[in-house]
């Protein structure tokens, strides 16, 4: 084990020093002087150039012992990470998956009872992510496609509810499974012709598509309104009720956790099915797979449709939530939050992608003072992750067969835990 | 046909262009020695872009001759950018070395997040105006109303930044160097090569272009702000990408239809689609010819 | 009966290079062929050709499996040759690093299955069945190449010849008629190339299929192959039994200073 003590000789602090220095001078002009051209002043911040000094300092330090540490783990290791003990634990003692399943239903369960409408609300919209993330994974955490057009999938679902509500006066629920159709349909119009397009030209492409749709959006007015968008979308009905804000806010949480729980339930199949195993070959390489009888086109065409799917249901809940639309809901920044969801709490993995979007959504409602620094930090997320923890928050673990030792058992064990 | 308006267009595509090629070159470099997409590229054409401002903000009070400002502040525009950019390689970029593709790309995403958000928080999110500091030429008073004065530094600036790089690449050791890094990594360290070094000369070279055209283009269109990198980066890409990434004559060749492309789309189409020509361009192309204008079709070997 | 692959002036060129010139190849059913030469000399190529992973610039690649009529499979894509009986493994290690053991064979399989997504959503009874039984025949193939106790474990911590041998399981999975090798002992100990050597042969006997290697080990070349064709530069110099390319000039001059110990 590496000691982060080693890191406070005088040597190894001279090192940090020179790094801080470094940084000092190098974001002076940004960090120091602030000028404003318009009314022609200029401050100088001498005391960000100490914070920086101290704050670089410490980073340095920190990110070569994590560098090092990384780098000293072999592949081979065998030493049990936090995460998987806590799953060893939870398969040897039968009791707590359930009783953990108890708890975390009731809690969902009485959510919006014991909680004001501002918190159901915040809590329905980082349920409105994990669907979303959950959909996203299976392009970028199962299928290993970057894309970076997510948020259009979306748009489409939130426009299919809104208009065909505002022409034809059709209901939520008429709205729900067509707006998750066109986006299905689109998504597959997309993937035709990204087919043949190398990994990184497919990101490059599928921003592009989600800034085409958008820009579209925002300026074919007798189509979608242009910017000012459209309001007065009506909230989902149920048989007719009417509803005050109270009931329909948490109407709307009851419908997401649902929608949770049935994306779950079929992201779950489907990533241990025949069809989800290819997907993940497709992932760690492509040649291999064609040459196992894979047909990439038809992975790839499944995966961004089964992932538009989601994204069009959620797009169509977020029009009658918010009941008011345009197209600055669904920039490229959209598209890569719900990027940031996936890939903090973790590629390819379920549980990861549920604890993302809560801890990305929540945690700059709750802790306000952050939420000016949300993105910066959502940046910096991204590339701490890339390097020391590339699989996320929680990773992905595979299914675990288990086999009599003698001659195989015939059933599988289904306790793994993703 | 209003031929003064074509002309018009025909310019206004040239400065953009030039623009999108500095820019580019970044890209294509990068891409050709690390095989990595820097989406963080288009955020270091923008902190040039502030950088000259600052600076050139904070010099105005001294009294100094406008030319000078200016002079004095692109020199340390680009000083500044070239070491965000070398920087950024170190923390985002070379840890991942030898890891999987999308694991840089989504580093690069979080890197060019992080720097937008650090300018916005740090500066401003307002557009700033960017002090006049070009003068007047004489000899552009025949053409004044198809081009600024800043517009011909522009065309200027690049077709010298163009011949001085073709030498460098072709001729200094150097650019072999890098040739031959971008044609093959690992043969090139057992014949001796520092890639580490190569690496960090490219990200020198292109953050410095980038932060030249950042500075170039503030000064001609008079203003900017946080955001400025992003879309005119991803473009510079879809430029590079379409004279066929790895090409430097590619890149050059790519920015320039492009920008014509939008030029004329926008000038004759629609203003309000100016993005959406640049993408479908984009798409078309890629599709039918996947290595771009100038691009050697990649083999993948097995 | 027509040999189960041949090729007929098979040819590949990247740009001003030919990698494969001109080959003329077979071989025969239940035949275990070598194709050996100098690096460089085109034998991946050569696979790749074969595969679908590269179209041909020109000639013709013919196979006959089942005793079926010879068919033309040029262009074909990789996924579609797998599915007419050719299997392969890969020079540099191709296996899928995160998925385990036996999902790289399960995925062996997928072109024997059938379920698609209806049966991935609702479970229903065939694809239960159809599941259980892809897990149990990927489990007896590992145990076949002696893999099993590693069943869980991600492909990417299995020493090095485990990793070998877990190709050449994964592509026993798609039922090939044929199954190409591509430098299979390649960094191997005597030991456990003495184990793939025996492996070999007793896949060839028990499953009846026929098996063409790349090698440059030359031992286990000659003691397990009935025929070996060498090539040099992208051409044929030679074909015959281990003995007849043994003492064969042509083969000699084309290893001389470079597989000396030949
Ligand atoms: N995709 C490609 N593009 C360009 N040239 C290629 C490509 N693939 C192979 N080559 C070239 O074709 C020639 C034959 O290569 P190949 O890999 O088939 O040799 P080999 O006989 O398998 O050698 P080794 O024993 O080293 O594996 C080499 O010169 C190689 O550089
Ligand atoms: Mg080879």
């Amino acid at each position: 084990m590496l000691d982060i003590m080693k890191y406070f000789t005088l040597k190894e602090m001279k090192k940090s020093l020179v790094i801080s220095i470094w940084f000092m001078i190098l974001t002076f002009p940004i960090m120091v002087i602030k000028v404003n051209t318009i009314e022609n002043t200029v401050v100088w911040r001498w005391a960000s150039l100490l914070g920086m000094g101290i704050g670089s300092f410490i980073m340095a330090t920190l990110w070569r012992y994590l560098l090092e540490r990384k780098n000293m783990k072999s592949p081979l290791s065998t030493k049990k990470t936090l995460q998987m003990r806590v799953v060893e634990w939870a398969n040897e003692n039968p009791k707590v998956k359930p009783i953990a399943l108890i708890a975390v239903s009731i809690f969902v369960l009485s959510f919006p009872f014991f909680s004001g409408l501002y918190q159901t609300s915040i809590m329905t919209t980082a349920l409105m992510y994990v669907v979303l993330g959950l959909g996203l994974n299976i392009v970028v955490g199962l299928g290993g496609l970057l894309h970076l057009g997510y948020a259009a999938f979306y748009a489409v679902g939130a426009y299919t509810y809104a208009l065909l509500n505002y022409h034809f006066g059709l209901s939520f629920w008429i709205c729900l499974p067509i707006g998750a159709g066109l986006a299905t349909i689109m998504g597959i119009l997309l993937a035709i012709p990204v087919l043949r397009l190398r990994g990184d030209y497919l990101a490059i492409v599928t921003l592009g598509f989600g800034e085409v749709i958008r820009i579209v959006l925002e300026n074919w007015n007798q189509f979608s309104f242009g910017p000012s968008g459209i309001a007065q979308i009506p909230r989902p009905g149920f048989f007719g009720m009417s509803m005050n804000l109270q009931t329909a806010t948490t109407y709307i949480y009851f419908i997401m956790i649902a929608m949770v729980i049935f994306t779950i339930f079929v992201v779950r199949r489907l990533e241990n099915s025949r069809i989800g195993r290819t997907w993940v070959a497709m992932r760690e390489d492509e040649i291999a797979s064609e040459s196992m009888g894979i047909d990439i086109t038809k992975s790839k065409i499944t995966t961004f449709a089964l992932g538009a799917f989601w994204a069009g249901m959620v797009g169509v809940v977020f029009a009658a939530k918010t009941t008011f639309i345009n197209p600055a809901s669904f920039t490229l920044w959209e598209s890569v939050m719900i990027l940031c969801v996936v890939v903090i709490g973790g590629m390819g993995s379920i549980v990861g992608v549920v604890v993302g979007a809560m801890i990305l959504i929540l945690m700059p409602e709750y802790l306000r003072a952050f939420s000016e620094y949300r993105m910066l930090i959502f940046g910096a997320m991204l590339v701490i992750m890339m390097v020391f923890r590339p699989g996320g928050i929680i990773s992905n673990i595979r299914k675990k067969y288990k086999f009599e030792p003698a001659q195989a058992a015939k059933n599988a064990d289904k306790e793994g835990v993703r | 046909m209003d031929l003064q308006y074509f002309f018009e267009l025909f310019v206004g595509g040239l400065t953009k262009g030039s623009i999108y090629a500095l820019i580019a070159l970044g890209y294509t470099m990068v891409y050709g020695i690390i095989k990595l997409i820097n989406f963080a590229h288009g955020e270091i054409y923008m902190i040039g872009a502030f950088t000259a401002l600052i600076i050139a903000s904070a010099l105005s009070f001294t009294g100094m001759n406008p030319v000078l400002i200016f002079l004095i502040s692109t020199i340390l525009a680009i000083i500044f950018s070239a070491s965000y950019g070398v920087t950024m390689e170190k923390i985002a970029y070379k840890p991942l070395r030898g890891s999987q593709r999308l694991s840089g790309l989504i580093s690069a995403i979080g890197m060019s997040m992080f720097l937008q958000n650090y300018v916005l928080l740090a500066q401003t999110s307002d557009f700033l105006p960017f002090p006049n500091l070009i003068p007047e030429f004489k000899f552009l008073e025949p053409v004044k109303s198809l081009i600024s004065p800043s517009g011909f530094i522009i065309l200027v600036t690049t077709a010298i930044v163009m011949i001085l790089l073709t030498y460098l690449i072709k001729f200094t050791k150097t650019g072999k160097a890098m040739r031959a890094t971008s044609q093959d990594p690992k043969m090139s360290q057992l014949l001796g090569i520092n890639i580490s070094k190569v690496i960090t000369m490219t990200f020198i070279i292109g953050s410095s272009t980038a932060a030249l055209g950042g500075v170039l283009i503030s000064t001609h269109i008079g203003q900017l702000n946080f955001y400025i990198g992003f879309i005119t980066g991803i473009k510079a890409f879809v430029a590079a990408v379409l004279g066929g990434i790895g090409s430097i004559p590619g890149a050059v060749l790519g920015s320039f239809v492009l920008a014509w492309t939008e030029s004329f789309g926008t000038g004759y189409i629609s203003s309000d689609y100016e993005d959406v020509f640049a993408f479908l361009f984009l798409i078309i192309i890629l599709i039918f010819r996947p290595s771009g204008i100038l691009g050697r079709p990649e083999n993948k070997k097995v | 009966m027509a040999p189960i692959l041949e090729t007929k002036n098979l040819t590949m060129q990247f740009g001003g290079l030919t990698a494969v010139d001109n080959i003329n190849f077979n071989v025969n059913s239940g035949e275990i062929v070598a194709l050996i030469g100098p690096n460089g000399a085109g034998k991946t190529t050569f696979f790749n050709c074969v595969t679908g992973v590269y179209t041909p610039s020109s000639g013709d690649v013919l196979i006959s499996t089942d005793g079926k009529a010879q068919q033309r499979i040029n262009g074909l894509k990789p996924n579609k040759v797998t599915e007419k009986g050719l299997a392969r493994t890969f020079q540099n290690i191709r296996l899928f690093q995160n998925m385990t053991v036996l999902e790289n064979v399960m995925i062996g399989r997928h072109t024997k299955l059938k379920s698609g997504l209806f049966g991935a959503i609702f479970h229903p009874k065939s694809t239960l069945e159809e599941e259980e039984k892809v897990i149990q025949d990927s489990y007896d193939i590992l145990v076949e190449v002696g893999l099993e106790k590693f069943v869980n474990e991600l492909a990417k911590n299995l020493p090095y010849g485990a990793q070998r041998r877990l190709e050449i399981a994964r592509a026993m999975a798609t039922e090939p008629a044929l199954l190409l090798l591509d430098e299979p002992a390649a960094g191997m100990n005597p030991h456990e190339t003495k184990e793939l050597d025996e492996m070999i042969l007793k896949i060839r006997n028990t499953n009846d299929i026929s098996i063409l290697l790349i090698e440059h080990d030359m031992s286990l070349v000659m003691s397990i192959s009935e025929k070996i064709f060498v090539v040099d530069y992208g051409k044929l110099i030679a074909k015959g039994t281990p003995d007849e390319i043994k003492n064969n000039p042509e083969v000699i001059k084309a290893y001389l200073g470079d597989v000396s110990d030949a």
